[in-house]
């Protein structure tokens, strides 16, 4: 396989959904890729498309209702867009693992965890039941779950949250994936748990040497793992740049903005965090021009409010900003 | 957040929590179940437990009241009426298993399909459902059995497919439910197919509605094969279940009423009786449901 070639580059997707006034673009020609033995990570607030555009990425919207109306994802050099529900389910599992958000209730109350995780791996690699067994306490031993023989016989119920989320791990790196989804795996965690998750999941990656697309829209998150960032906001990349240049000097203001809210950020300054003013775009009402030009300190009327922006390649990365040329963001600016 | 992460200690739950526990703790449904239970241990060992031959008839015998030798009297041919209703609970409850079983057979995969592909399919299914639903169950069984004949299959067969539209209508709702659940996606991201998912993801997580719904049904079920019976559209001559009992001795009332008596009273007691476990089995899910998460 062609080690030039990203493990999976995602180029013009577009996914819509149903709403009573007609289809909602909640996606809008996304792009962005991830390399081999790579973390990158999608932030953006809530509703920005960040996990819609994951879930479709892997043909887990069209059941949902949603529709992708184009684009393309390649796997591994293989297209998942338009792929058959076997070609997928073939992938789904095994050459890509995935987190959901809430570990309370992403595992089947019906079974027992061990048998969860054996059931993946019988199915992709053809396991017997025995072995599919071994394979799945091994799992949980690698997430570190501590006596994993005999964890494996409990229910999803007899765990707690950070414990059914290490289960969830197990069960997406059972078949030690090329690329593991985690979709904010540490939002529904508390603090300390969160920070153990990510040290597995980092431990993880290094020693499967997979890859590893992290939705969060916990920047500090972001900070302590991401090789590079992506930024969305409404439906939309704002940009896309290697994660010590993103945190140096962002090009975007919502980036700056999502930085300066960073509580981490602030202490160190010495100021309350700074909230970005408004409140985020719908997908039914986005405003003309650049869709955060409302809530943006460097609007300016003409250039953000009238055309489109277009996302433009910027030293780096990529941004999406009408003054991406003139602005200088980044921390030091208000000190 | 952090509370329940606390508190959710693995260790062995208490009895009372787990289903057994809060369903043995329901007394009346206990009762319900032991009653229950002893009616099935008198079906199996019916040949051992009845004092005579079902079916010996004596002329001498006609419409006796109870005696010692006959503790429920004798009916219209002068059979022993307590050796006949332990034989006819054979027929009765297996009678309703079977129409349970062929509600269930036809009612739980189109509940699932209907639920879980939603779309036209549900909209066809649902609308065969309403259209069958809107015929009172015996009338419609009645009708079926008129066309097929009467015969104790038929009548299982007619009320089984009378009754396939509320199993149907229990586990589409649930599916509903459980279709919309996260570990459903979870479940298609390890790359479950679609009928694995409905096979292993949601029918274990419907059963719960569904063992309600199927032991009221037992209860129903025996009510309309006694129905149909005591109308002669059920079992025939000389196999007799508690219906066809009843059929036969509610002429004789006047003169003997013990077997009318006797017969109405089994058919009360045991439709009660799956009624009661229903409803200890519904109450013990659900807190299990609520408890569970």
């Amino acid at each position: 396989m062609n080690n030039a070639q990203p493990l999976l580059d995602i180029k013009g997707l577009t996914v819509q959904f149903p709403s009573p006034s007609g289809w909602l673009t909640v996606v809008d020609n996304v792009s962005f890729s991830v390399g081999r033995n790579d973390i990158v990570c999608v932030v953006g607030e809530s509703g920005s498309g960040k996990s819609v555009t994951t879930q479709a990425a892997v043909g887990l919207v069209q059941p949902k209702g949603g529709r992708v109306t184009a684009g393309s994802v390649m796997f591994d050099g293989q297209e998942l867009i338009g792929a058959s529900n076997r070609t997928l389910n073939r992938i789904r599992g095994d050459a890509i693992g995935f987190i959901f958000q809430e570990p309370m209730s992403s595992l089947n109350p019906a079974y027992t965890v061990g048998e969860q995780i054996a059931e993946v791996v019988r199915r992709h690699r053809g396991a017997s039941r025995a072995d599919a067994w071994k394979q799945a306490v091994a799992a949980l031993d690698r997430v570190h779950i501590a006596s994993a023989a005999t964890r494996a016989h409990a229910y999803p119920h007899q765990f707690s949250g950070g414990m059914r989320q290490r289960v969830m791990i197990a069960m997406a790196i059972a078949c030690k994936p090329k690329l593991l989804i985690a979709d904010e795996p540490t939002t529904a965690l508390d603090v300390t748990i969160q920070a153990r998750i990510l040290e597995v999941l980092k431990e993880l990656q290094q020693e499967l040497g997979m890859s590893v697309l992290f939705i969060t829209h916990d920047l500090g998150v972001v900070a302590d793992i991401a090789r590079s960032v992506v930024v969305m906001y409404g439906a939309q990349v704002v940009e896309f740049a290697p994660s010590d240049q993103l945190f140096a000097a962002p090009r975007h203001p919502y980036t700056a903005g999502l930085l300066e809210a960073m509580p981490q950020v602030a202490l160190e300054r010495g100021h309350d965090p700074i909230a970005i003013p408004g409140t985020v775009a719908q997908a039914h009402a986005w405003p003309k021009g650049c869709r955060f030009n409302p809530r943006c300190v460097h609007r300016q009327d003409g250039p953000c409010t009238t055309q489109p922006i277009e996302l433009i390649a910027d030293g780096q990365g990529l941004v999406r900003c009408a003054l991406a040329g003139e602005l200088r963001l980044g921390l030091e600016r208000r000190a | 957040m952090s509370a329940s992460i606390l508190s959710a200690v693995p260790v062995a739950l208490p009895p009372s929590s787990t289903f057994f526990g809060r369903f043995c703790r329901n007394r009346t449904a206990m009762v319900s179940a032991i009653i229950l239970l002893a009616i099935i241990v008198i079906a199996v060992f019916a040949p051992y437990l009845a004092p005579h031959n079902p079916a010996k008839s004596s002329l001498r015998y006609i419409l006796k009241p109870p005696t010692w030798l006959y503790p429920l009297g004798t009916d219209d041919l002068g059979r022993d009426v307590l050796s006949r209703l332990i034989f006819a609970s054979r027929l009765s409850l297996i009678a309703s298993v079977q129409a349970v079983a062929i509600a269930l057979v036809i009612g739980l995969p189109l509940g699932l399909i209907s639920g879980y592909v939603r779309g036209w399919v549900d909209t066809v299914i649902m609308r065969l459902n309403d259209a069958l639903m809107s015929f009172p169950a015996l009338i419609l069984a009645v009708v079926i059995v008129g066309m097929l004949g009467p015969s104790l299959t038929n009548a299982m067969t007619a009320i089984g497919l009378v009754y396939a539209p509320r199993i149907m209508r229990v586990v589409r709702g649930s599916t509903l439910s459980v279709r919309e659940e996260v570990y459903i996606t979870a479940a298609r991201a390890t790359g479950c197919s679609d009928a694995r998912i409905i096979a292993r993801h949601v029918l274990p997580n419907v059963t719960g509605p569904l063992v309600v719904q199927a032991t009221v049904l037992m209860g129903q079920a025996l009510l309309a094969e006694a129905g149909l019976s005591f109308l002669g559209l059920g079992v025939q001559p000389p196999q007799a279940s508690w219906g066809a009992m009843l059929g036969t001795a509610f002429p004789y009332m006047a003169d003997a009423p013990v077997p009318t008596i006797a017969a109405g009273m089994v058919i009360s007691v045991t439709v009660l009786c799956f009624n009661l476990i229903g409803d200890g089995i519904r109450d013990s899910v659900g807190r299990m449901r609520r408890s569970g998460d």
